[in-house]
């Protein structure tokens, strides 16, 4: 059995402040996780704003190093990677999608630049590759999120619509054949009408090509929804894990009952 | 309840709290010649009843706050009003708000019709104390001396289980849940009788979300206030909205009695919006809607639903569905559900 990844007893420190008033805020204690690497899953971290789920996600992609225990990729320390073209190895098996798509991307940008600009340099490892190469992996991403490359090309942000433009930012996240997402609030700024959409969307990926997910929310019913396994978070800790579905079936520890019970039930039968 | 029991009774005739009339408002752009017009707010008509919570639904740019700035006056260009009147029922006395001159319509503002804003950070002056927040906003309103002023604002903060310390701390200190608990607070302590919330708890954790929903609720209750409550949460509109419309791209396409809406909704757009909660405890497939949401400037003719609509029938792409009552309090816009004109 190998892991695909493994969090192992890690820790991130935020020290603010001068010399004298030093201060410090532990964001993430001492957190273990792993992720197998031939049974894909979506895992999902939920918890309050503030409990760390974000900075356990920007350590599993390499923008934080964090400053107790190890994020081991595939076997490597991620904070050993020092190289560029390690580093682009790395992360053409680690993409993140954004909470914002808006935001992802560049107004005055065309999207399409993005998804060419991405194809290109992972293929540039390869060889140069050829337009038609380029186009047809940008082709072929789309089309796994049930879109094409007819109908984004040329096209500017505010021309598509937020659930078009997070499947776009998902489709160039899928470009490089990641082993792994990192779903920061994927579905939060997306409408009611699409929201199911890019959750079934990440089952599917899931099932088809055998993608292992990891999906930051706070929304526990989409996490009931679509995860395998959830890790409850609260203040860098995780006081409650294991399968989804039981977990937020039978919540044991008083944070995790208190959250299944702050959920809005839209239930009149 | 009451206010519907009244309203039955044929020697009192109790008007509404907000008497909203083929409401249109556009977004027109000029630029190198050519006018665009977006019509955020397109033939709406509502009522809200003194003590009613009214829920308005729809997705991101379908116009639900084009519709609240319409409601409130609070237009600037390119937003302009094409039509239709907005009435409010103060106390017996009734305002136009499209005919008030400005000074007027200043001081109904905060006295009697208060407004909860989306982002609290951008309410509350970030770099002066909270007290100066409340008395800008709420000194002039209120007609009291300082010192009465004051001890009203702080027998209100009380009233809301927050500390009066707050007062003299900087929007920076509080937490985001704090925040958004004063602003409310801020809205609130003039006593209105009508307030509009757009989005209050949207940017807001499951557990602090309870607690802000539960306190406009009690607030709700104990002033008598009517409440137009804005956001595209279904699972919130459940909870504190007695009655809710669904507005799709500028339109209302159905309203009725919360648990009628959620038990038995009968426009397809509803009825998906019910249908695609996922539930904590049910794991059956929840399908998604084909299509993307119109775009306003340019909007399909006819039915805005139809191209994405599973009933769609060739009625609704040439003529555009009226809003019809189908039973007391329901009023959908639907050929299918109302059958096509002949």
């Amino acid at each position: 059995m190998s892991l695909l990844l493994d969090i192992d007893h890690v820790g991130k420190t935020f020290t603010q402040g001068g010399l004298l008033s030093r201060r410090s805020i532990e964001a993430v204690k001492d957190i273990s996780l792993q992720i197998e690497a031939e049974r894909p899953e979506i895992l999902s971290v939920v918890g309050e704003s503030g409990s760390g789920k974000s900075t356990l996600a920007a350590m599993v992609l390499g923008q934080q190093l964090p400053t107790r225990g190890r994020v081991l990729f595939d076997g490597v320390d991620v904070a050993s990677i020092r190289s560029g073209a390690d580093r682009r190895a790395f992360m053409a098996k680690v993409q993140p999608v954004l909470q914002n798509p808006f935001e992802a991307f560049n107004p005055l940008k065309r999207v399409d630049r993005y998804l060419f600009a991405t194809a290109a340099n992972f293929m540039a490892a390869t060889g140069k590759p050829t337009r038609q190469e380029i186009e047809a992996r940008v082709d072929r991403a789309l089309v796994e999120v049930g879109l094409t490359l007819a109908e984004v090309r040329g096209r500017f942000p505010h021309e598509l619509s937020g659930g078009q433009l997070q499947r776009t930012a998902i489709a160039r996240a899928l470009i490089p054949d990641p082993r792994l997402l990192v779903a920061d609030e994927p579905v939060s700024m997306v409408d009611a009408s699409l929201r199911m959409s890019i959750v079934n969307l990440f089952s599917s990926l899931r099932d088809r090509l055998g993608l292992s997910i990891i999906y930051i929310t706070h929304d526990l019913a989409t996490a009931y929804y679509i995860s395998d396994r959830i890790i409850i978070m609260k203040k860098g800790e995780v006081v409650e894990r294991g399968n989804a579905r039981e977990v937020l079936d039978n919540p044991q520890h008083p944070y995790s009952i208190a959250l299944k019970n702050a959920v809005l039930t839209p239930d009149f039968a | 309840m009451q206010t519907e029991a009244l309203l039955r009774s044929p020697d009192i005739v109790v008007e509404p709290t907000l008497t909203v009339e083929r409401l249109k408002a556009y977004y027109t752009t000029k630029a190198f010649g050519i006018d665009r017009d977006i019509r955020a707010v397109d033939d709406i008509s509502l009522t809200v009843a003194k003590g009613e919570v009214y829920g308005v639904a729809g997705e991101s740019s379908s116009g639900k706050t084009s519709l609240i700035k319409t409601i409130v006056g609070a237009i600037r260009p390119p937003l302009h009003v094409v039509g239709g009147t907005v009435r409010f029922n103060f106390g017996g006395q009734t305002y136009d708000i499209y005919d008030l001159k400005p000074d007027e319509l200043q001081a109904i503002r905060w006295r009697h019709l208060s407004y909860i804003m989306q982002g609290s950070m951008n309410v509350l002056n970030p770099v002066r104390r909270i007290k100066h927040s409340f008395y800008d906003f709420a000194f002039p309103h209120m007609g009291l001396g300082r010192a009465t002023f004051w001890d009203r604002v702080r027998d209100h903060l009380r009233k809301l289980d927050l500390d009066p310390g707050v007062l003299d701390s900087y929007p920076h200190q509080l937490s985001g849940g704090m925040r958004q608990r004063t602003t409310i607070a801020l809205a609130t302590v003039c006593t209105p009788e009508f307030i509009v919330a757009d989005e209050p708890t949207t940017a807001l954790d499951v557990i602090v979300q309870r607690d802000v929903l539960t306190m406009l609720r009690d607030i709700q209750r104990d002033l008598g206030s009517s409440f137009l409550f804005v956001t595209h949460d279904m699972s919130v509109h459940a909870t504190v909205s007695d009655r809710v419309g669904i507005v799709y791209a500028g339109r209302l396409v159905e309203e009725a009695d919360t648990p009628t809406l959620f038990r038995s909704a009968r426009h397809p757009y509803t009825q998906h919006l019910v249908a695609s909660l996922p539930k904590i405890g049910d794991t059956t497939r929840r399908a998604s809607l084909s299509g993307r949401p119109p775009s306003l400037a340019d909007p399909p003719p006819g039915c805005r639903f139809h191209p994405r609509c599973p009933l769609a029938m060739d009625v609704c792409s040439k003529e555009v569905p009226p809003l019809v009552s189908i039973a007391p309090r329901h009023r959908v816009a639907c050929f299918a559900v109302t059958g096509a004109p002949s």
